[in-house]
């Protein structure tokens, strides 16, 4: 410990053996000297500090106060505004009550506390003797237990160690079931109506005018008594009408659409987000979370964007009542890849 | 009148006078209703609209519409777009367009209110398309919560969930519905305009389109029940204020706990 108040640097050796090649170290050039704070010599100045820190208590005092007032004091009806009001005032409360002490105390201490810089010397990090001390724990706990002697103890302590880890392993197994090929299918399947999100009410093909955009669920799905969140993210389809001519379907796909109606997974091939924005002139589909774009005229191909494979097209038609249905199941798992996906 | 004024005291006198008054009250109500109903009927034009309306289409949309509005490289046939189509488009300043780019932005409106509706009176001519929508949609008094679910799962995609808009591909954008009329928001669920698709009455019911505008007039007019909404564009906006000043105001404190008093 050294009190460097009195100021004189310690050393400059550094300085005087620069170009000589011997500088491997510069030596240690001590503290700055020390300066006094006006409060220190200004009696005016400790007193403005003084009012100046009571004052940043009175400030805390006020903010208590006001949060008492704001949660007592505002009276709540059943609008937004008046919790407004009242949370505002609130945090506002708490923040001054907080803020008031801790900045009047640091300002307290920086202003009015003694000063005086002081400089600890580092411990020597390893000692022989600590060492040897350590060793000796070593051997002590060799010797009083006896593990040397005593194999049948080394030996059931061991397998005991071992096995404990066990259960947190096999607890796992909770994670589970595994999904099992729930992955692969969805609830669309030959006949299964196309209806609106969210009242579930069958679409006709005549309902689709050029330009439109339905959001679609399987006309089933409202019935299901449970994981039907689950089954509605596999299953979401979004439906749009094109002018025939514009879409451009590859061999064995002509007949998935109808009219010009055609029906593609909303979830995207990429992380699973739904792919809703549809530009209805330039037929681009657009995933919201990555960017993700998909181009409705060329089967849903990717043109920008993370994703790495097109939107899955669900095959439909028409019923003998006009309503559009599914032809079947996708053809391929929907959403993002998987490792069982292949 | 002699004559009538000696029978004025006859029993059937008041009778007379009675089925003379209902009358004249039944004939009156049935003419003030009719008035009423023409007011009420926005989807019937006058053949002058119509002409005056063609007037100004050719002077102000031809060019790109081309003459009849049969379309020209620069801009789409008008054909079957409905007088809805140019309420919304033209009633928001955004036709005439300013210049072509990705898409028409909202500016000033060019044209009056009448010659909106005579510029919408000749359109309609041209072709079956949604008409001016109706004044019982647009009151505002639906069911905000039907709305609201009806919002998340057509609109919210592009308009975002608290409808402050959204980015498109190469440009393009959705725009915010704060502070769109009533009357506009529904003409551009049922036109489409520009990228947005169509929603069509066999997609959202009138009742629903009314319940849509119900939840953004409710959401609009309650503000943010959280402080500040920074954009409302969720946690980019909230993550970049906290980044800069929140941390900024850290950073101060630090340095000040750290500084010399003077």
């Amino acid at each position: 410990m050294g009190n460097h108040s009195d100021g004189s640097p310690t050393g400059s050796d550094a300085v005087a053996k620069a170009g000589h090649n011997e500088v491997d170290t510069f030596q240690d050039p001590g503290l700055p000297p020390h300066r006094l704070r006006l409060a220190d010599t200004d009696p005016k100045a400790a007193k403005r500090a003084e009012r100046q820190v009571a004052w940043l208590f009175v400030i805390s005092i006020i903010g208590t106060l006001m949060f008492f007032v704001a949660y007592f004091g505002v009276r709540l009806d059943d609008t937004i505004a008046t919790l407004r009001i009242q949370n505002t005032f609130l945090g506002l409360g708490v923040a001054f009550a907080m803020l008031g002490i801790g900045t009047g105390i640091v300002h307290w201490a920086r202003a009015l506390m003694p000063d005086h810089e002081v400089a600890e010397e580092r411990h020597e990090l390893r000692t022989e003797e600590d060492r040897l001390a350590a060793v000796k724990i070593v051997d002590d706990i060799l010797e009083e237990t006896g593990i040397k002697r005593r194999p049948l103890i080394r030996n059931t302590l061991i397998g005991a160690v071992a096995l404990a880890p066990l259960p947190a392993i096999a607890i796992f197994r909770d994670l589970g079931p595994l999904p099992g090929d729930s992955m692969h299918h969805t609830l669309w399947k030959e006949g299964e109506r196309l209806a609106r999100d969210p009242d579930g009410t069958p679409i006709k093909a005549s309902d689709v005018t050029m330009g439109s955009a339905f959001h679609v669920i399987p006309e089933s799905l409202n019935k299901l008594e449970t994981g039907k969140l689950n089954e509605k993210a596999k299953a979401v389809v979004l439906l749009m009408r094109l002018n025939p001519e514009d879409l451009n379907p590859s061999a064995g796909r002509e007949d998935w659409g109808y009219n010009g109606i055609v029906a593609y997974s909303k979830i995207c091939t990429h992380v699973g987000c739904p792919v809703a924005l549809y530009e209805q002139q330039t037929h681009h589909l657009l995933c919201p979370c990555h960017q993700s774009t998909f181009d409705l005229t060329k089967e849903c191909k990717v043109i920008f964007g993370p994703a790495v494979r097109p939107l899955p097209q669900l095959p439909i038609t028409v019923d003998s009542e006009g309503y559009l249905v599914a032809q079947s199941d996708f053809h391929e798992p929907v959403g993002p890849s998987f490792w069982e996906r292949g | 009148m002699k004559a009538l004024s000696q029978k004025r005291r006859h029993p059937l006198a008041a009778l007379a006078l009675l089925v003379l008054g209902l009358m004249l009250t039944g004939g009156l109500y049935a003419v003030v209703t009719t008035v009423n109903e023409a007011k009420a009927d926005t989807t019937t034009f006058t053949a002058q609209q119509v002409e005056e309306g063609e007037k100004l289409f050719v002077a102000n949309c031809a060019t790109c519409h081309g003459l009849g509005a049969s379309g020209t490289d620069a801009g789409p046939s008008l054909a079957g777009v409905g007088a809805a189509a140019v309420d919304f488009q033209v009633g928001t300043g955004r036709m005439p367009m300013q210049m072509q780019g990705p898409q028409a932005l909202q500016k000033p409106q060019q044209f009056t209110a009448d010659q909106t509706r005579e510029m919408a009176a000749y359109v309609a001519t041209l072709g079956n398309g949604p008409a001016l929508p109706e004044e019982q949609y647009l009151d505002g008094k639906g069911d905000a919560t039907v709305g609201g679910e009806l919002f998340r799962v057509n609109c919210a995609m592009c308009h975002n969930a608290a409808a402050a808009g959204g980015a498109l591909t190469r440009g393009k954008f959705a725009p915010p519905l704060a502070g769109v009329s009533n009357s506009h928001i529904y003409s551009a669920m049922v036109t489409g305009p520009q990228n947005m698709p169509v929603f069509n009455d066999a997609n959202i019911t009138p009742e629903g389109k009314r319940d849509i505008i119900t939840f953004l007039n409710v959401i609009e007019n309650q503000g943010s029940p959280g402080g500040a909404k920074l954009g409302s564009l969720g946690p980019v906006s909230e993550g970049l204020f906290l980044w800069t000043a929140v941390l900024g105001v850290i950073i101060g404190f630090t340095i000040w706990l750290t500084s010399r008093t003077s």
